[in-house]
C-alpha cells in the first residue's frame, strides 16, 4: 500500500484532499467452507478517476463493492473512502457515496418520479438541487415519470436506478456490473453518459465483465478469483503484453484452429472473432515463417498480421500466467 | 442438398397491439450453428420461446425437426436441447444427479444414462467432482456441464440464450469449443449473445430489430455488405435505430 502513495506525485503529508478509495490487503472469506472471495486486493483510485474492477462472474467484484460501500465487512484488511474507515466511519460514508448494485434494487411500486424523489429526501436534498447531475439521462425517462418502477423496461431501470444513486451529488459512484446482459448499443450509449459524469468530477468504480470496456477506463484492474492480475492504464497493460502476437485467418477456421493447437512451434492460440491470435515460440522470426507452416500444413487463403494485444489478449495471457 | 432443421414462415407473436416478434421467416440447417442476435427488446426471447414449443404463436408457420409448432409442441420439446445462462442445472443435486435426472427426463434408459455419465464425467474431467453439489462447482464448469447436459439426449437443436454470460475468456473459448464439437456431429446449434466476437463463430447471424430481422448472412457478407470491420460495427448500424429497448 505504502508503494501506492509513493508512486503518486502528491506526497501524503501535502495532500489536501484524500484519495478516494484506498484499499489495502482488503479480504472476504465466506461459509463454513471458507471460500476465499477476495484476496488480499490492494488499490487505490484518485479522485475525479473513472476506475474500472474488470473480471469474469466469481472475480470478486461485487464483494469489493459490498465492502467499500460498507454493507458487508471485510475479514482482513480494511480501506478508505473518501479518507473515511469502511468499518468505523460507515455513518459518514454511507452519507456521501452513491451505489448501483447490479441487481436492480428500487421501490416496485413506486413510480420513477417517487423513486427519485424518494432517494433525494432520505439524502436531504432535492431533485432540483442536483438536477444538472442527471438531466441528461432522466430527460430521457421523463414522459414516463408515473410509470412504477417494476413495469420499466431493463434498459429504463437501469437508467433510473442510476439516476437514484447520483441525486445526492456522491463523491464516489459505485457501479456494478452496469451493462451485464445489456446488448453493444446500449452498452456505448451507457458508456457514454459515464463520460459526461466524469466531466462532472465524479469519481466512478465499476465493474465489467466485458473487456472490450477496459480501454473506457482511465485505470483498470484485471481480476480473477478474488485476486488482482494486473493494475494499470488499459495503454500501460497492453504495452506490458511481453510477446509478439499474430492475427490469422485461414479458408477453414476451425481446421486453422486445430494446426495452430498441435503445432510444437506455436506458443499459444485461441479464437478471436474472425480471426486466430497466436504467439510463437523464438525460431519464428516473421509472417512469411507463420504462412509457409501453415500452408506446408494445408490450409489456403491464408493471412497473418502482426496486432497490437487487446485487453482481452492480456487478461488471457495472464490467466495462463 | 442442405436439410433445414428450423423452417419459419412469417412466425408472428402478438401480445394485445404489441407485436413481438413480427413475420420471422429464415431457414437453419443441419448442424449449423446458427447467430441469433439483437438488441435487448428486439423480440429474440419471444421467437425462441415459440421456436421451443413453448409459446403458440399468432400468426405464421414453423416447423422444428419436422414438427409443428401449433399441434407437436410436445414432440418438439423431445427432439431439442435447451440451455441458459439463468436456469441450467440444479444446484442441490450432485453432478452425477443432474445427469442421471436430466437424462430421465429426457426418456433414456437406465443403461444409457449410466453409460453416459460416465462418459460425459470422463470427458469433462469432473472425475473428482462427481458426487459434490453443482453449487460448488465455478460458473466455467456449470457452463459446460449444463451444456452437455442439454445435449445428452443427442437431439437435433440445441438452443443456447447467453450460455456465455459472465465467463471469463479461456473459459468462453473452451465453451465454444464444446459448440464446434457438437455441430461436427450434426446437432444444430441455435445461439444468442452480445459477445460480437462470438458472431464470428457462427456458420450465419441474423440481426434482429424491433420484432423483424434486418440482416441475415454470413458474418462474411454481412460486414461486406455493410462496409464494416467487424460485426460489432454491423450490429452498430443495424440496432442503432431501433424504437424498442427491453
Amino acid at each position: 500500500m505504502l508503494q501506492y502513495y509513493m508512486n503518486t506525485t502528491e506526497p501524503m503529508s501535502t495532500r489536501i484532499t484524500p484519495p478516494a478509495i484506498v484499499a489495502d490487503n482488503l479480504t472476504k472469506v465466506y461459509g463454513a467452507e471458507k471460500t476465499t472471495a477476495v484476496n488480499a486486493v490492494s488499490f487505490m483510485v484518485e479522485r475525479g478517476e473513472l476506475f474500472g474492477l474488470i473480471g469474469p462472474d466469481g472475480a470478486g467484484k461485487t464483494s469489493i463493492f459490498r465492502m467499500l460501500t460498507t454493507l458487508l465487512l471485510p475479514d482482513g484488511g480494511n480501506a478508505l473512502v473518501d479518507g473515511h474507515d469502511i468499518v468505523k466511519d460507515y455513518q459518514q460514508i454511507r452519507h456521501t457515496v452513491g451505489y448501483m448494485p447490479g441487481k436492480f434494487s428500487l421501490y416496485p411500486d413506486l413510480t420513477i418520479a417517487e423513486n427519485l424523489n424518494f432517494f433525494a429526501t432520505v439524502f436531504n436534498t432535492t431533485i432540483e438541487e442536483n438536477y444538472h447531475l442527471i438531466k441528461d439521462i432522466y430527460v430521457q425517462l421523463e414522459r414516463f415519470k408515473d410509470r412504477r418502477a417494476g413495469k420499466l423496461s431493463g434498459g429504463m431501470k437501469q437508467k433510473l436506478a442510476l439516476c437514484c444513486a447520483l441525486i445526492h451529488k456522491p463523491t464516489v459512484l459505485f457501479l456494478d456490473e452496469p451493462t451485464t446482459g445489456v446488448d453493444p448499443v446500449s452498452r456505448k450509449e451507457f458508456w457514454e453518459m459515464l463520460k459526461r459524469l466524469k466531466e462532472q468530477n465524479i469519481t466512478i468504480l465499476v465493474s465489467t465483465p466485458y473487456m472490450d470496456e477496459a480501454t473506457l477506463c482511465d485505470r483498470i484492474a484485471l481480476m480473477q478469483q478474488g485476486s488482482i492480475l494486473a493494475i494499470d492504464t488499459p495503454d500501460a497493460i497492453i504495452k506490458s503484453y511481453p510477446d509478439i502476437l499474430y492475427a490469422i485467418r485461414a479458408e477453414k477456421m476451425p481446421a486453422l484452429l486445430k494446426v495452430l493447437g498441435t503445432s510444437n512451434t506455436v506458443a499459444t492460440s485461441y479464437a478471436f472473432g474472425e480471426y486466430a491470435h497466436a504467439t510463437f515460440k523464438e525460431h519464428i522470426h516473421q509472417e512469411q515463417d507463420i504462412v509457409s507452416m501453415l500452408q506446408y500444413a494445408g490450409m489456403d487463403n491464408i493471412e497473418v498480421k502482426r496486432i497490437q494485444p487487446t485487453i482481452e489478449d492480456c487478461f488471457i495471457k495472464l490467466l495462463h500466467a | 442438398m442442405k436439410e433445414a432443421v428450423i423452417k419459419t414462415e412469417n412466425l408472428t407473436k402478438r401480445f394485445g397491439d404489441f407485436i413481438a416478434t413480427n413475420a420471422l421467416t429464415l431457414e437453419v440447417y443441419t448442424g449449423e450453428i446458427f447467430g441469433f442476435l439483437g438488441a435487448n427488446g428486439a423480440g429474440k426471447t419471444t421467437a425462441m420461446r415459440m421456436l421451443c414449443g413453448l409459446s403458440i404463436p399468432s400468426s405464421g408457420n414453423a416447423t422444428i425437426a419436422g414438427y409443428d409448432v401449433y399441434r407437436e409442441t410436445e414432440r418438439i420439446k423431445k427432439n431439442i436441447g435447451y440451455m441458459s445462462q439463468k436456469f441450467s442445472l440444479y444446484e442441490d443435486l450432485t453432478v452425477l444427479e443432474n445427469i442421471r435426472f436430466f437424462g430421465g427426463i429426457y426418456g433414456l434408459s437406465d443403461d444409457e444414462i449410466a453409460r453416459k455419465s460416465d462418459a460425459l464425467i470422463t470427458q469433462l474431467g469432473l472425475q473428482n467432482e462427481a458426487k459434490k453439489l453443482v453449487s460448488g462447482l465455478p460458473l466455467g464448469w456449470k457452463q459446460k456441464l449444463s451444456f452437455s447436459v442439454a445435449v445428452l439426449h443427442q437431439p437435433k437443436i440445441v438452443f443456447l440464450d447467453e450460455p456465455t454470460g459472465g465467463v471469463d475468456p479461456v473459459t468462453r473459448r473452451q465453451f465454444w469449443n464444446l459448440i464446434y464439437d457438437a455441430a461436427e456431429k450434426g446437432v444444430t446449434v441455435f445461439v444468442t449473445t452480445h459477445y460480437m466476437d462470438e458472431a464470428e463463430y457462427c456458420n450465419r447471424v441474423s440481426i434482429m430489430v424491433d420484432g423483424k430481422i434486418e440482416a441475415l448472412d454470413t458474418p462474411h457478407n454481412l460486414k461486406k455488405k455493410f462496409n464494416a470491420f467487424s460485426m460489432d460495427e454491423v450490429f452498430y448500424q443495424l440496432a442503432r435505430g431501433a424504437q424498442r429497448a427491453e
